[in-house]
């Protein structure tokens, strides 16, 4: 286990003692303590920057389960470390943010602080694992502690639905990338990302290579809420804002434009991958900015601007998987829409995080996210007016703030488009530059709606629930270092584009560069009067033009019925399928063990006489039978008479007690065939559970009237000799077909000389088969507490009513 | 739950030890003989049992107050921390060790990491055939 192997796993022991450091220090806000460990952590991976700069890698692997070849990898390259410093860096910031937002009196803080690590050591484990499996582990990992965190105030409907509903896309998202995940593994024999790579050349070619792509794109999709999956998001906006801040702007969103980024190499060099990742982004960037405007929440817009940026970050990717086409390193502006996408996620992260800050201080000092009854708030909270504006008109893309330099390089890849003469982008590619322009200029609409709405206007003090005033200094802090950093990458993009964005680059573009080869990019605000600039000063031009007449063209949006939405399409389809299975399980399940036992014993019969007749397995030998002495025949006469006795039983007395009668007579049949292990558990057990059945004998009904005069039941019987023939038939053909030697010898051998041990049967169950054991007493552990929950449950229930 | 019952009680609580004693010798014998951690608890319940069935419900729960459920944790602790501490040396999970010792009194004998994971085998069952017993004899 390498230092690596435990910056990742260290917020999870981290998350074991958080709520012990709860109870202990309950004077002391609980975030202090976490805090600590997002900002080593943080400092630890920065001094991998000088590494991966020199476009060298870190790969550190221990087993897992080495015969299926999955192993704990931990990779370190430009792309992952990028989201490494994001995920610590942000992380820490999020925590400074909650430790003011989140009262240490009210809140059950030690929950909170462990779902937040739990999901940051999940999201480090995503980008940092080289082996898929593990990959997907974390990943669902980082779904299961978001739906907590959603969940967190658990009370509220809203965020129980908003929990569900992400859980619900996003692990169904993950099973279908498990698919095209093991798809790959099949293709390429290996679950390292690293040696796929590097056999991309036989996997492209494969006949599995479309479904298993298109399966792992489903698992990105769902994760970063690109149309249609994007539904999710505006409902996790119930999750407390520290969270909203840091899962679902980000991190947690942009896991999915990791996984993309990650597997470019292997699929880029399909025209599928192309369209597919370009459509579906341009598309989500235009219909989350088109949905955002009509927002009255806050909280809402952000949540569609994140889908569209998202949206927007994703098709640069798409486009930038043309520069594999292209192969010439000098003059290739594909490129230049990968570091758009790079460049822009770092930018994305830096705005949306400090926006989403921005707004739960406004939340937390007004009582109210409804645009609405805010206004006037530039007066009260002149620094939150300050953050915001900084965020905003970066998120708008004017400069001179980060999002402008991104946004620019985002036309010009999406412009590029049109030089494309590969998989038809010769015609339809005009759609990528038109679409962009017109999500952008939504964008700037609802950025402008974000800022003015709030802060300027008529102060409706009556209308909130709080009076406003300005935010206490520490919930300011990480805000304000965000929108410094804006500013800061605003004016000197470039201390970032040497150190991160070239690394991150060339990992997904690595096919591009020959040994020793490196990108250079360089960003200046200034790039001449080019196409990209006009398409920036029209788009501003008709938003301002938007943003006054708003009030006039709005009811654009009420044109689309309810009925026709994605949200009312999940809503139906949860009634529908909660119906369907209520249906469907009420018909089967009918409450009574004799029906169970029905179905069970048919499926047996079925099953089995079924593989015995198929595969011509009964055989019979009756040439190497052992002697049958007086013992055995008195002993299973005993086993008949008592069997026969519990059939014809009038009292449940009776019956229990030729039950263990029968019992006690198996283990002596053991004592004859020399296993006085089996004899002794086998008494043993037999005396327990007699003793149960008496214990509980009071409460059983005396077999009734109508139990008693049931008499003959065809079913019944042809089922039960049914059971009979077909296990004596088993029992049968196992003595006779002998198709392998027996194990015992080699027990027999090895016994004391490897286990230390005489007694093989002890030895086999707590050595040679000691995994069995281990999870038969956790089987029996979970019988015991069923069993503990069931009857209680009922008892207090019953108590209820 | 039921009438006195003079002999079963006196007789009960002197055969109550012997069964305890027994189990026990059942318990570490198990790697030689038969017997183990899976029999010894089973035996140990049954002589609890045994007290249950002489006395009642409420006066075994009054003799062992602490719970049985906490018992079941403790078990698996046990077998699982056993389990993965071979994990710490460097051995594949469940890796056992023995060593041959002498000891005053005892002369020669094994020690096994083995018992250790008997011995969650052996609370883990008693702590699972008491809960089920209490918590079926306690339902009305």
């Amino acid at each position: 286990m390498s230092l690596l192997h435990l910056a990742i796993f260290s917020p999870f022991l981290a998350a074991v003692v958080v709520p012990l450091l709860y109870k202990a220090f309950r004077k002391i806000h609980t975030g202090w303590f976490v805090l600590i460990l997002p900002i080593v952590l943080f400092a630890y991976f920065l001094q991998f920057l000088p590494i991966t700069q020199n476009n060298e890698t870190i790969k550190k692997s221990i087993d897992w389960i080495p015969s299926l070849g999955i192993e704990l990898t931990a990779y370190i390259d430009g792309l992952s470390l990028l989201f490494s410093l994001l995920i610590t860096g942000i992380g820490a910031l999020v925590v400074l943010y909650s430790i003011y937002y989140l009262s240490k009196e009210k809140e059950s803080l030690h929950n909170f602080y462990v779902y937040l690590l739990m999901f940051m050591g999940a999201m480090l484990g995503v980008v940092l694992s080289d082996n898929l499996i593990s990959l997907y582990m974390f990943w669902e990992l980082t779904s299961i502690s978001s739906f907590l965190l959603i969940g967190y105030w658990y009370h509220k409907e809203r965020s129980r639905y908003g929990a569900q509903k992400s859980m619900l896309i996003t692990v169904f998202g993950g099973l279908s990338m498990l698919g095209g995940f093991l798809l790959l593994s099949l293709m390429g024999d290996t679950f390292s990302i690293r040696e796929l790579i590097g056999q991309v050349d036989q996997i492209k070619d494969h006949s599995l290579f479309i479904p298993a792509m298109l399966l792992i794109l489903l698992g990105a999709f769902t994760k970063s809420a690109q149309f249609p999956f994007y539904i999710w998001l505006p409902d996790a906006m119930e999750a407390p804002t520290p969270v909203s801040a840091y899962l679902h702007s980000a991190t947690m969103v942009k896991a999915g434009i990791y996984l993309v980024a990650r597997l470019s190499p292997i699929f880029a060099f399909s025209g599928v991958w192309m369209w597919v990742v370009g459509v579906v982004g341009i598309f989500t960037l235009f219909w989350g900015s088109f949905n955002a405007v009509k927002q009255t929440d806050l909280k809402g817009i952000l949540a569609f601007s994140t889908v569209s940026q998202l949206g927007l970050i994703m098709s640069l990717l798409g486009v930038g998987a043309a520069a594999l086409h292209y192969d010439y390193l000098d003059d290739n502006y594909f490129v230049i829409a990968t570091l758009a996408a790079v460049f822009h996620l770092i930018n994305h992260a830096t705005f949306k995080g400090s926006l989403f800050m921005m707004v739960g201080i406004v939340d937390h000092e007004t009582g109210t996210r409804d645009i609405r009854k805010l206004g006037g708030l530039m007066s009260v909270m002149p620094i939150t007016f300050t953050i915001a504006v900084i965020g905003s008109f970066s998120m708008a893309g004017l400069p001179p703030f980060n999002g402008f330099l991104s946004k620019e390089m985002f036309f010009t890849g999406m412009v590029s488009v049109l030089n494309m003469d590969i998989f038809h982008l010769e015609t339809w590619g005009i759609l990528f530059p038109v679409l962009a322009w017109i999500g952008s200029v939504f964008t700037f609409l609802y950025s402008m709606i974000l800022v003015f709405k709030t802060f300027t206007g008529k102060l409706k003090v009556d209308q909130l629930e709080k009076k406003p005033h300005e935010a206490p200094l520490g919930m300011l802090i990480s805000p304000l270092i965000l929108a410094s950093l804006v500013v800061i990458f605003g004016f000197f993009p470039n201390i970032l584009s040497y150190t991160i964005i070239e690394p991150a680059v060339a990992s997904i573009l690595p096919s591009l560069l020959s040994p020793g080869e490196a990108f250079t990019v360089h960003i200046s605000a200034w790039h001449g009067f080019t196409p990209e600039l006009f398409m920036t000063l029209s788009l501003i031009a008709v938003g301002i033009v938007l943003y006054l007449t708003l009030s006039k063209w709005t009811k654009i949006y009420d044109l689309m019925p309810d009925r026709l939405t994605l949200n009312h399409f999940y809503d139906r389809g949860m009634v529908l399928s909660e119906r369907g299975s209520n249906r469907l399980t009420n018909t089967y399940m009918t409450g009574f063990i004799r029906t169970y036992l029905v179905y069970i014993f048919i499926f047996f019969i079925g099953i089995l006489s079924y593989t015995l007749v198929y595969k011509d397995a009964f055989k019979m030998d009756t040439s190497n039978l052992a002697p049958i002495g007086v013992y055995e025949i008195i002993l299973a006469f005993l086993i008949v008479a008592g069997s026969v006795t519990i059939l014809v039983a009038k009292s449940r007395l009776t019956s229990i007690i030729s039950l263990g009668a029968v019992g006690y007579t198996v283990s002596l049949f053991f004592v004859i065939f020399r296993a006085p292990d089996l004899a002794l558990t086998q008494l043993v057990i037999e005396t327990v559970s007699v003793a149960l059945f008496l214990l509980c004998f009071y409460h059983l009904p005396q077999i009734s009237r109508k139990e008693e005069r049931m008499g003959f039941k065809l079913e019944n019987a042809l089922i039960s000799i049914g059971v009979g023939a077909v296990i004596s038939l088993i029992a049968i053909s196992a003595h006779s077909n002998k198709l392998f030697s027996s194990i015992s010898q080699y027990y027999i051998e090895n016994t004391y000389d490897k286990a230390g041990g005489k007694n093989m049967v002890n030895v086999i169950l707590v050595d040679f088969r000691g995994f069995d054991t281990l999870f038969e007493i956790c089987v029996l552990s979970i019988a015991a507490l069923g069993i503990y929950g069931m009857i209680k449950l009922r008892l207090t229930r019953r108590k209820e009513g | 739950m039921k009438t006195n019952d003079l002999i079963l009680q006196t007789t009960a609580k002197v055969i109550f030890f012997i069964i305890i004693l027994f189990s026990l010798h059942i318990f570490f014998a198990g790697h030689y003989n038969p017997g183990g951690g899976f029999i010894g608890g089973l035996m140990t319940s049954g002589a609890i049992v045994l007290l249950l069935l002489a006395f009642d419900l409420k006066t075994v729960a009054t003799i062992f107050t602490f719970d049985f459920k906490i018992l079941i944790a403790i078990g698996l602790l046990f077998a699982a921390g056993t389990a993965t501490g071979a994990l710490f040396f460097n051995a594949p999970l469940l890796t056992h060790a023995f060593e041959y010792f002498h000891l005053p009194l005892l002369g020669k004998t094994s020690l096994h990491t083995a018992v250790l994971f008997d011995t969650g085998v052996y609370l883990v069952v008693i702590g699972v055939t008491m809960t089920i017993i209490q918590t079926i004899g306690e339902s009305e």
